[in-house]
């Protein structure tokens, strides 16, 4: 029976002893506390249709992670030879288009306003090295087809890759190597960022527009 | 569904100004990018002004 249950005084908190795990959720509350980690309400500014876009390319990515689950379930004779197969492989591919069409507007949106303001940087360049890693993400899908769409890509990718010297590393005519980067190693590095990208945010605030006749860094 | 509309069953269309070319689905799907952009900027977004201060 506790001291406070007994009628006493309660018992002081212990103190934090000095582990990684301790010092970890310390930082991590300080950083992120669940008001600023999961917010109920947002600024004035952000009701405006170009602040949709973020959250719209997310929309596309979870689309885009399910149904490509379901293709590495399946396998390429299911999604090449039956109608579920073929609209799942659809589903797919459109979730990509949208996913950067959406990335894309939210690129110029947020370069326009330039949402590096107010200490915003990694912010920033987390969202630019997303968008650069997830090109490759979705071209290895091209030529991860198990078609003569695939086959031709990889053919005339390859001349380009060996050009510059890096087909050693990169073989775009290796199905193995490329389904790997496809279905694993880049999706990883996709999703690790935009998790970056989405804790930054919610760090240091959805950047405000611009304001009339001001001058950046007066 | 595109392809009950429109017949895909060609190779692709290009246009082509000097050093520029690009094909026509590329070139379309540029020109919609830009009018969403645009049309995010400009169009109000609903219930904004109703509700007023934060929301």
């Amino acid at each position: 029976m506790s001291a406070a249950a007994a009628g006493g005084p309660p018992a002081a908190e212990p103190a934090m002893k000095p582990t990684w795990t301790g010092r970890l959720r310390a930082a991590a509350l300080h950083r992120w506390p669940p008001e600023r980690l999961l917010p109920d309400v947002q600024p004035t500014y952000v009701a405006s249709w170009i602040y949709v876009f973020g959250a719209l390319s997310l929309a596309s990515l979870v689309v885009t992670v399910l149904s490509g689950s379901v293709l590495a379930l399946k396998g390429p004779g299911w999604w090449h030879f039956t109608s579920v197969g073929h609209f799942i492989n659809s589903t797919h591919m459109w979730a990509v288009e949208l996913f950067f069409f959406f990335m894309v507007i939210h690129l110029w949106g947020k370069y326009w306003m330039a949402a590096w303001r107010g200490g915003r940087a990694r912010v920033w360049m987390s969202g630019a090295v997303t968008f650069l890693v997830a090109i490759p993400c979705a071209l290895t899908g091209y030529v991860s087809q198990q078609n003569f769409d695939a086959q031709w890509i990889s053919t005339q990718a390859k001349d380009a890759f060996n050009s510059v010297g890096i087909g050693a590393f990169f073989n775009l005519t290796n199905f193995g190597q490329m389904y790997s980067y496809h279905v694993l190693l880049l999706p990883v590095a996709v999703l690790g960022l935009v998790g970056a990208h989405v804790l930054l945010v919610r760090r240091h605030g959805v950047v405000p527009p611009l304001e009339r006749g001001r001058v950046i860094g007066s | 569904m595109l392809g009950v509309v429109v017949n895909l069953n060609h190779p692709a269309h290009f246009v082509h100004w000097g050093f520029f070319q690009m094909s026509i689905s590329n070139l379309i799907a540029i020109i919609v990018m830009l009018v969403v952009f645009a049309a995010a900027i400009l169009l109000p977004f609903p219930g904004h002004r109703r509700r007023g201060g934060a929301s």
